[in-house]
């Protein structure tokens, strides 16, 4: 049987799938491996959260939305508890939410290798999101935010972005 | 703490211990009686201030894609700073959030080494510094991910993964540049010549160091010379460049005792936050 805690946090978890990374906003926090746990206890409701990259900017966005959401929602006095460990890793981004990478244009990040000491350009190549070519070269290894590379399509011509794995 | 213990005077006494690697005893630089909170200053401190320096090339760095990369790895080292210092705000006790460690404190009250402060110089020298400090950084916190207190422990395993990124990328570029035209091989030799007696600070250890690592939280950084030495002979051997003398040895950053570039830098940096302190957005 389940009890009213459990089906309290089920609930609020469900209502945090509205809670999408605003860099990303194809994947929810939960998603992305950000959203960690819920804890209900009697009326008082923490949020468990881990940052991606310690500088990641977005951060604070993501705590300010998960308390709003909560709070429209009628819990008001949510708080959000930071862990670093585990440290986060790409390899918690489950296959489905890859796929939808995918499809928004960002090349899912594979399993992270064991020598991570290996530059980006010497791994196995990228398949383009665009057009599925794997004929693709590393243009950076950082790109527009924290989590990604920036590649070229030598196919397509077209350069994309990879959510770095990590 | 031996601080005490020893007569340092001041004056030219004062500069004789100094040389001698002992601590200062200027009131000023506010030495505190936690190894821990020092330890925390030195390894937060370090990334503020290196990270800052990075950030001075948005925008002017010779390629787009160098200007990102150094602009991520500069918000990569202020994350940590940031994480660093808010724990030893709390460590310290006395109510100084990371914002009043990083903006209200001057340039003797920073504990970073003198190697990251140094001005930015050409993209070599920036690259250069990058890499001698990443192959450093990779060893601290490969220990620190071990460290008896848990946020340090988990700080420490996160910044691991970044840091090991950023090696990656400075390793890389030193080839390019060693092993690229003359030019870029005169420009990373001169950088590496002029920037290797900075190194030396980043392995010795007082008795800060000492008695953090004795409570399980901190780095002998000692006994990290010999590890350094062997990673980073091996890239340079690589880009082949040649491995300078060890002679000439600056020391002081991590008792606030600063080259002249660091004071320039915390103007331009805490310059905002003190024209508006509290100031929020």
């Amino acid at each position: 049987m389940v009890s009213v805690v459990d089906s309290r946090r089920e609930e609020i978890l469900r209502w945090l799938e509205d809670v999408k990374d605003p860099e990303v906003p194809v994947l929810s926090i939960r998603e992305l491996g950000v959203l960690r746990d819920v804890e209900v206890s009697g009326d008082e409701v923490v949020v468990v959260m881990t940052p991606t990259y310690s500088g990641c900017p977005a951060m604070h966005a993501m705590e300010a939305e998960v308390v709003q959401t909560l709070a429209r929602r009628g819990v008001p006095n949510a708080r959000v508890r930071t862990v670093y460990a585990p440290a986060w890793t790409t390899d918690w981004i489950s296959d489905d939410a890859k796929a939808k990478l995918e499809a928004y244009g960002i090349a899912p990040p594979g399993r992270v290798e064991a020598d991570d000491l290996v530059p980006l350009r010497r791994r196995s190549p990228v398949k383009c999101p665009y057009c599925q070519s794997v004929n693709t070269i590393v243009r950076s290894e950082f790109g527009s935010t924290a989590c990604k590379a920036i590649l070229f399509c030598n196919s397509c011509r077209q350069p994309f972005e990879l959510f770095k794995p990590f | 703490m031996t601080a005490g213990k020893r007569k340092t005077g001041d004056g030219n006494g004062a500069s004789a211990d100094w040389v001698a690697g002992a601590r200062p005893s200027t009131a000023t630089s506010g030495i505190s009686d936690n190894p821990f909170f020092e330890h925390l200053l030195r390894l937060g401190d370090d990334r503020l201030v290196l990270g800052h320096r990075l950030s001075e090339w948005c925008g002017h760095a010779p390629i787009l894609e160098e200007d990102i990369a150094l602009a991520n790895i500069a918000l990569d080292l202020i994350g940590q700073a940031s994480l660093l210092l808010k724990l030893a705000g709390e460590v310290e006790g006395k109510g100084r959030s990371e914002d009043a460690l990083a903006y209200f404190r001057d340039a003797i009250e920073f504990r970073n080494a003198q190697l990251v402060e140094l001005p930015n110089g050409d993209f070599a020298m920036t690259i250069v510094r990058q890499f001698l400090f990443d192959a450093w950084d990779v060893l601290m916190l490969e220990r620190l991910a071990a460290a008896t207190n848990k946020t340090l422990a988990g700080i420490a395993a996160k910044a691991l993964k970044e840091a090991r990124y950023h090696l990656r990328h400075s390793a890389e570029w030193m080839r390019m540049l060693g092993d690229g035209t003359p030019e870029s091989h005169r420009r990373a030799q001169r950088a590496l010549d002029d920037l290797w007696p900075y190194t030396a600070e980043l392995f010795i250890t007082d008795d800060v160091d000492r008695q953090a690592a004795a409570a399980g939280s901190g780095v002998d950084v000692e006994t990290l010379r010999d590890s350094w030495r062997e990673s980073v002979t091996r890239v340079i051997v690589e880009a082949t460049l040649a491995i300078p003398k060890d002679g000439f040895a600056p020391r002081g950053g991590r008792t606030g005792r600063h080259t002249e570039h660091l004071g320039r830098m915390l103007a331009d940096m805490q310059s905002l936050a003190r024209a508006h302190p509290g100031a929020s957005w």
